[in-house]
């Protein structure tokens, strides 16, 4: 079940970003995700950054030390690949702001794509720590979207964080839908601004995760398992969770809180 | 309509279609989900005396239908924080069996008595994990460890306890002798089947432990041996685990001598609504062919009740 492919390109999007591009057949969907093997090292999820065509890619933040591994991967070096699992984002609605925080314009960027081939509209609201590290600046503007940018250093666009882009778009401009990926954090700011105007917002999660198959409970969140309900969510059940923007779990089960270490 | 509900001993179940552990156990929303899709009791994660993150990935090889060969490495956020997911579950009426594994007689004992401050009903003891140093299969397979283990659990608590055995040794029967010995209230049967995953092109076991249990439909066979024997030599009922993605297949167990069965790998297939299916298959099957309870036809396919 899982296909070992040999890595047939690779892109430095940022300094901290990589994009691994690769021949998989499966049939894919923006929203959906693989389990990427690297031999040796860990098994993640990634969800796909192209997932139309034979060769598919994902897109990987250094964040901790598999992923930092991961960096190191290079063409010709071979990765399992299973899946796509989980859902994937409605790509009907036609006029669409996506707002992406970090690395989660990996996810958001094959959807924007589709979207505006599709004739939606689409403006995206780009946040990172600094000019540099805005990911798929460039693939955005190209799609044809409307971008605007935000960074924490004020290096490009806004000074500050992205969702204050999110609420000034959502106040002034009609949209009939939010996608958000990013830091949990984000995410939920961007759902409780889009109440106001009552734009549907959909939200792509992270949690660990082991089987990929809703089994495990690793990905356990609320009532759902991330990997077969999810990853794409509406807000509205993410909203009234406990869990969602405050905690997740660590390999073990145990509860942990966003930021804490 | 048959009537589904069980008892295993003392223990009361609305239906024999446990949630196997392992499965949807690390939070209590998970187990309590599985109750609401209709399982007859859940079974926690394995609980520990320390958190423990498990394996690496790859955790898991899932093959095309016959089959699953996993290596988590018994992740469990530990005795300490656990309780509150029970409660968790509790709470929203779960019947809840907790599951723990230890090193020895004395950390199985302390850990029992831990769960015991919960709100569960019974206890079953990991005795049979087959890829974990130190745990598992390592203390469950020699009949006089598993007795002294069980005996020091059944001191300590006073829970029904079962004894949840390997298939990993050439006479599991004799353990479920053991644990009859030691005081438990039942046996289960069978933990997964030492297996191994290889990956041909990269020369490398796939899973990131190596060995691994294997579980799904290709391990029914050998499951339904182990529940055969254990019930010619036990008194106490045996609850049969193995392969079980069908109400067929649950009859098939209940007829080899189990009361009630556990199921795990069949919810990668259709979800957890499979528990709902296979209590509606099985008081189906139960009609038609006369029983007018699951009782009625435990131990059914044995020469001596045929």
């Amino acid at each position: 079940m899982r296909t070992v492919v040999e890595v047939t390109d690779r892109v430095l999007e940022t300094p901290s970003t990589v994009t691994l591009r690769f021949p998989y057949e499966a049939d894919s969907a923006p929203g959906q995700f693989v389990m990427i093997w690297f031999p040796g090292d860990d098994e993640l999820p990634m969800s796909l950054s192209y997932t139309e065509g034979a060769v598919k890619g994902v897109t990987i933040k250094a964040m901790g030390v598999t992923s930092r591994n991961v960096q190191r991967i290079g063409v010709g070096d071979r990765v399992g690949i299973r899946g796509p699992y989980g859902n994937r984002f409605d790509l009907a609605p036609r006029r669409v702001l996506v707002v992406g925080g970090g690395s989660g314009s990996a996810v958001l960027a094959p959807a924007a794509e589709l979207a505006v081939a599709g004739g939606s509209s689409v403006t995206v609201a780009l946040g990172a720590t600094q000019a540099a590290e805005l990911l798929f600046r460039r693939r955005f503007e190209a799609m044809g979207a409307r971008v605007e940018v935000a960074t924490d250093d004020g290096s490009d666009g806004a000074h500050g964080f992205v969702t204050a882009v999110a609420d000034r778009l959502l106040a002034h401009e009609p949209f009939d839908a939010v996608w958000t990926c990013g830091p949990e954090v984000m995410m939920q700011k961007v759902a409780l601004a889009a109440r106001g105007p009552g734009v549907p917002v959909f939200c792509s999660v992270e949690r660990h995760m082991k089987c990929a198959l809703g089994m495990c409970d690793a990905c356990a969140l609320g009532p759902y398992h991330v990997c077969v309900d999810g990853p794409v969510f509406p807000a509205e059940r993410l909203l009234p969770l406990p869990e969602f923007g405050r905690s997740h779990r660590d390999p073990s089960g145990r509860r942990m809180p966003f930021g804490g270490r | 309509m048959a009537d589904l509900a069980v008892r295993v001993g003392a223990l009361a179940l609305r239906n024999p279609f446990l949630l196997a552990s392992g499965i949807w156990g690390e939070s209590g929303e998970s187990l309590a989900g599985a109750w609401d899709a209709g399982a007859g009791g859940v079974i926690t994660k394995s609980i520990g005396s320390q958190a423990r993150a498990g394996y690496p990935n790859p955790t898991i090889e899932m093959y095309s239908h016959w089959g699953m060969l996993n290596a988590m490495g018994l992740p469990n956020p530990g005795i300490d924080e656990y309780p509150r997911e029970i409660e968790a579950a509790r709470t929203r009426g779960a019947t809840v069996i907790g599951s723990v594994f230890g090193a020895d007689a004395e950390e199985f004992a302390t850990l029992a008595a831990r769960m015991a401050e919960t709100d569960i009903v019974a206890l079953e003891l990991n005795l049979s994990c087959p890829h974990a140093e130190g745990y598992g299969t390592e203390v469950g397979s020699d009949p006089a460890d598993v007795q002294e283990i069980v005996r020091a659990v059944v001191r300590k608590v006073r829970l029904p306890v079962i004894a949840k055995l390997t298939p990993n040794t050439p006479d599991p029967a004799a353990l479920a002798v053991a644990a009859e010995k030691g005081g438990a209230a039942a046996v289960s049967a069978i933990n997964t089947v030492r297996g191994l995953a290889i990956d041909a092109n990269l020369r490398r076991p796939v899973l990131a432990h190596g060995l691994g249990g294997l579980s799904g439909p290709a391990i029914k066979p050998i499951g339904l041996a182990c529940v055969w024997q254990i019930y010619d030599r036990v008194s106490v009922p045996v609850i049969g685990i193995g392969g079980i993605s069908t109400a067929e297949d649950a009859l098939e167990y209940i007829m080899a001598g189990a009361r009630a069965v556990e199921v795990g790998t069949a919810v990668t297939q259709g979800g957890i609504a499979i528990f709902r299916q296979l209590a509606e298959g099985l008081s189906r099957r139960l009609d038609e062919l006369g029983y007018a309870s699951v009782s009625d036809a435990v131990g059914a396919a044995h020469p001596a009740r045929r």
